[in-house]
């Protein structure tokens, strides 16, 4: 839905994660990552049992790693988790649970889970241990795994530029996974480094449309 | 390993591009190939979202919005395009992408890969490793032919965890270009001053030599 009231604050739009849920967390390591947000959940909100979505847990005490040292990460879903040793630590601790997906694989179940979509079948994973446990189904004599899409309670997105509607555009490679999971959480609130009168994105630039976004906050 | 060999690979990797291809590199030994493709203009694509790749930048050339999938500052060349990740890795499957240049532990006589994982060792990191090998139109594995501690990278069987399977096309080392022609690992070509004995000493896994074979440089 569009953005009725411009940007709040980001403590209160934080506010509507609860323990236990899902949280998509956009960006490629810390580019993208929508870092106000994240330091908001990580000093204001008491929600933990998180399951976080994200392509990394973030770095050591920086981005979501801050939010992995307060153990409030209970289940991370990412394509690498390497690229934060304490997140490796917390996983090999038992304090974490790890589901590492190929990237591509990463990103098209977000895709789906936005579009309404149940699954699809990949080649990518087949025949190795990432595909344990999943479905596999020949396709035109070729293995395929059936992935399920990657749904959210919540995402948390980062874009350059957003209008007073919520039009969102994002800048160079800090696109990455946000405008995927913008469109894959009941919720989706994002963080823009300005706010711009509607009109002044040009339209057919826009990059996610207004109707993916809930709340808008300015980046600190 | 020393520079000297890392860069001789390259450069013998570098002359299996052909102009205008569409080109991953991945990290390591494929971050070389650029510096090393003299005449030869291809288009780099990082997986991260950029078609386009330009050289590392210059202190005053820095953007915070622009790295590779290594996560290292780059540069973006006139006519480069920006897209997100769920197209990017639809450009990898879809077969868009025309040839991924990357490292491996281990390279089997089937042309399984394996380039992620070491057993026994966490295995919590794969990133586009499986979608890049699998969707790339070529794969080029670059790598030495021996491990650090001596054993041959290319086997009959992986040992370690897989990539995947029958992914390999060309595998060049510092001593020679292995290729991978109806399902058979074929020797090529002899890089420098290796000998056959030489290759045969380095590789774990029964092979076909075909010398005629040389590409023109």
């Amino acid at each position: 839905m569009a953005i009725a009231n411009g940007p709040i604050e980001p403590e209160e739009a934080v506010s509507v994660i609860r323990s236990g849920d899902t949280v998509m967390v956009g960006g490629f390591g810390l580019v993208g990552a929508p870092l106000t947000l994240i330091d908001a959940l990580v000093d204001s909100s008491d929600a933990d049992e998180l399951t976080i979505v994200s392509n990394n847990i973030g770095e050591p005490g920086r981005g979501l790693g801050k939010l992995l040292r307060q153990g409030r990460i209970a289940r991370g879903i990412s394509s690498f988790f390497t690229s934060n040793p304490e997140a490796v630590a917390a996983v090999n601790g038992g304090e974490m649970e790890a589901t590492l997906v190929p990237q591509g694989t990463f990103a098209e179940a977000i895709r789906a889970a936005g579009a309404g979509i149940g699954g699809f079948l990949t080649p990518v994973g087949a025949g190795t241990v990432l595909a344990e446990g999943k479905e596999e189904h020949v396709v035109d004599g070729v293995p395929h795994v059936l992935e399920r899409p990657i749904h959210a309670d919540v995402a948390l997105v980062h874009a350059a530029r957003g209008d007073e509607l919520g039009n969102l555009w994002y800048r160079r490679t800090a696109r990455n996974f946000n405008p995927l999971m913008a469109t894959a959480a009941r919720v989706t609130i994002a963080e823009v480094g300005e706010v711009v009168a509607a009109g002044v994105l040009e339209a057919e630039s826009i990059h996610t449309p207004h109707l993916y976004v809930d709340e808008l906050v300015l980046s600190r | 390993m020393t520079v000297d060999v890392r860069t001789a690979i390259a450069a013998r990797a570098a002359q299996e591009l052909r102009p205008g291809e569409i080109v991953n590199l991945g990290i390591g030994i494929p971050n070389l190939v650029p510096g090393l493709l003299g005449d030869t203009d291809v288009f780099l694509h990082t997986e991260n979202g950029l078609l386009g790749v330009g050289p590392r930048p210059g202190e005053d050339e820095l953007d915070p919005d622009l790295i590779d999938a290594a996560k290292q500052p780059v540069t973006a060349l006139v006519g480069a395009a920006y897209f997100d990740s769920a197209q990017s890795f639809a450009m990898i499957r879809g077969g868009h992408v025309d040839v991924a240049v990357l490292g491996a532990l281990q390279v089997s006589l089937s042309g399984d890969i394996a380039n992620w994982a070491v057993p026994g060792k966490d295995v919590l990191g794969v990133g586009g490793a499986m979608d890049l090998v699998v969707g790339a139109r070529r794969v080029i594995v670059t790598m030495t032919a021996t491990s650090s501690t001596g054993e041959p990278k290319l086997v009959s069987e992986c040992t370690y965890p897989l990539t995947a399977r029958g992914a390999a096309d060309v595998v060049v080392t510092e001593l020679s270009v292995f290729r991978l022609r109806d399902e058979a690992l074929v020797l090529t070509e002899l890089l420098g001053d290796a000998t056959l004995e030489q290759v045969r000493a380095a590789t774990g896994a029964p092979f076909d030599v075909d010398l005629e074979d040389r590409r023109a440089a």
